[in-house]
């Protein structure tokens, strides 16, 4: 028996750290969404959550998580087709990740100089004749850098299953006189859709949650459930508050990964 | 590239190309611009370079960021590795499925929830925030991308290699260091990257649990950037992608030259 125990001995630190980090902290956030201000118990944080301010931020975050989506998915779903079809595919792969290992702010503020006023987005509009505008604190600037940020993380998994398509099927469609668009409508795309579900989930959950983002170039055109978070934890200092819009961040991110299948991915962000 | 796809394709491509690394590129390009904006080149200069340097503040707040993600890095791919041949012991499937579920929850949760959700462990615990409630946040959400990393190479360890080891007279440590620990080395190299890079990069965290007084790059890059452009960020920046391509170059390497590592996994 005492061999037993000394054998054991090495779980302690990922148990500690299960227990600690992983369980601990969401009872937290449970129990503090039940606490008023005065950190009593109660149910104001949910009454005050179904309120139109906080259930109109709630479709808006939904609403930008969307079109995120929807806009990045539009993009990487012909870039990771057209990738496969390269010679030295892998390596061009590896090249759409790497953007995506440099430091998120450092990107992030390079569109600050390039929508800036005098920046070079603003320069083309001007080359292209229709003049400059305001492009930062745009919803439109957000939603491109939101699209750049997460567009290496929906071609990964949508490379990845399309390259393990097997090629023969396309031939016997071929061969059966389908047009190119029903070989794709009807088998390219069914068969890869679970690399379409795992890119989808990998954006929006975490578009559902940006507040860096929409803090630096939204300014405050954007309020997402992230920067919802962000302002009662350490703005307001109500955790009440804040935690209970965690709580539905929480419910909202499973529901998600209920929808999309079971396979789970982070991207960052 | 290819002669398969059509000119329009390959525009489209390049147009992908182009737009993924221009924001790089044009913060790189801005770093050597002596007008100190990131608009209308006028003269070539190292002086943002030259500033940084002579910038001890910022260049501690370099030294946290490194020090804190070596550490976590260091902390979380032993307690990962531990962790992996703990869930490799488990027998009963559901058992094993729910500690995956467990130890999968820091990598699908959204940073701001990890975030605050540490304040509150924080808080209640009386840990200053500081360096070691920073340390401690980055070790939590580094350990479970650890575990999925080197858990494939545990379990794709065949017993017989260990009852071999066994009949040949090897103590149970001698187990561990002589074949367990290499069979999985490069399980534990992906994950010990993985966990530098995810502490590098994170912001989100950083920036709930860091108190008054500690500072890491992302936050103080955040903090900068609110108030506006200074190149001494772009120097910065040009610094370190350089570093970055550079351990890009030492990961692919070391994954690559034992052909299919545990990596691509993640993002299969």
């Amino acid at each position: 028996m005492e061999n037993k125990t000394t054998r054991s001995l090495y779980m302690i630190p990922y148990v500690i750290w299960i227990a600690f980090f992983v369980i601990a902290p969401i009872l937290l956030v449970l129990y503090y969404s039940f606490q008023d201000l005065n950190g009593d118990f109660s149910l104001t944080n949910y009454q005050n959550f179904f309120t139109p301010i906080y259930l109109e931020m709630t479709l808006s975050s939904f609403w930008y998580a969307f079109l995120i989506t929807l806009v990045t998915l539009l993009f990487a779903y012909p870039t990771a087709y057209l990738l496969t079809k390269l010679k030295h595919k892998q390596l061009w792969l590896l090249l759409i990740i790497v953007p995506s290992w440099i430091n998120l702010l450092l990107k992030a503020y390079a569109f600050l100089g390039i929508f800036g006023t005098y920046g070079m987005a603003n320069k083309l509009l001007e080359a292209v004749g229709i003049g400059s505008r305001q492009l930062l604190f745009t919803d439109f600037s957000f939603v491109f850098v939101a699209v750049y940020i997460f567009i290496p993380f929906m071609i990964l998994p949508i490379f990845n299953s399309l390259d393990k398509l097997n090629p023969t099927y396309l031939d016997a469609a071929n061969d059966l006189g389908a047009s190119r668009w029903t070989t794709f409508r009807r088998i390219v795309f069914p068969l890869t859709i679970d690399g379409v579900k795992a890119g989808c989930q990998i954006t929006f959950i975490p578009a559902l949650s940006l507040f860096m983002l929409t803090r630096l170039i939204a300014g405050s055109q954007v309020i997402t459930l992230g920067t919802a978070i962000e302002q009662q934890f350490l703005v307001t200092q109500d955790w009440g508050m804040g935690s209970t819009i965690a709580v539905f961040l929480i419910i909202f991110m499973f529901i998600v990964m209920f929808a999309t299948g079971t396979k789970r991915r982070r991207a960052r962000g | 590239m290819d002669k398969r796809i059509s000119p329009l394709s390959r525009i489209f491509l390049i147009v992908m190309f182009a737009l993924l690394y221009l924001p790089i590129f044009y913060l790189i390009f801005y770093s050597f611009n002596s007008g100190g904006t990131m608009y209308g080149f006028e003269n070539f200069t190292l002086d943002w370079y030259r500033e940084l340097f002579q910038n001890t503040r910022l260049l501690i707040i370099v030294l946290n960021t490194v020090v804190i993600a070596l550490l976590s890095a260091l902390i979380s791919t032993i307690i990962g590795v531990l962790g992996a041949m703990m869930i490799n012991k488990v027998r009963s499937r559901r058992a094993k499925d729910s500690l995956l579920s467990l130890n999968n929850i820091l990598i699908v949760s959204p940073d701001v929830i990890i975030g605050a959700s540490f304040l509150i462990l924080f808080t209640i615990a009386g840990l200053k925030l500081g360096f070691y409630s920073v340390l401690l946040s980055h070790i939590a959400f580094s350990i479970p991308i650890v575990v999925l990393m080197v858990l494939p190479k545990i379990s794709e360890m065949s017993p017989s290699l260990l009852d071999a080891a066994r009949d040949l007279g090897a103590s149970r440590w001698e187990v561990m260091t002589k074949v367990v620990i290499p069979y999985i080395t490069p399980g534990i190299f992906a994950g010990f990257f993985m966990a530098l890079t995810y502490s590098l990069d994170d912001f989100a965290v950083t920036f709930f649990v860091t108190g008054n007084g500690f500072t890491t790059l992302s936050v103080e890059i955040y903090s900068l950037a609110r108030r506006g452009i200074s190149l001494d960020i772009n120097a910065l920046s040009t610094i370190i992608f350089l570093i970055t391509m550079v351990i890009v170059v030492i990961y692919y390497l070391i994954t690559n030259r034992t052909k299919k590592a545990p990596d691509m996994e993640v993002f299969k």
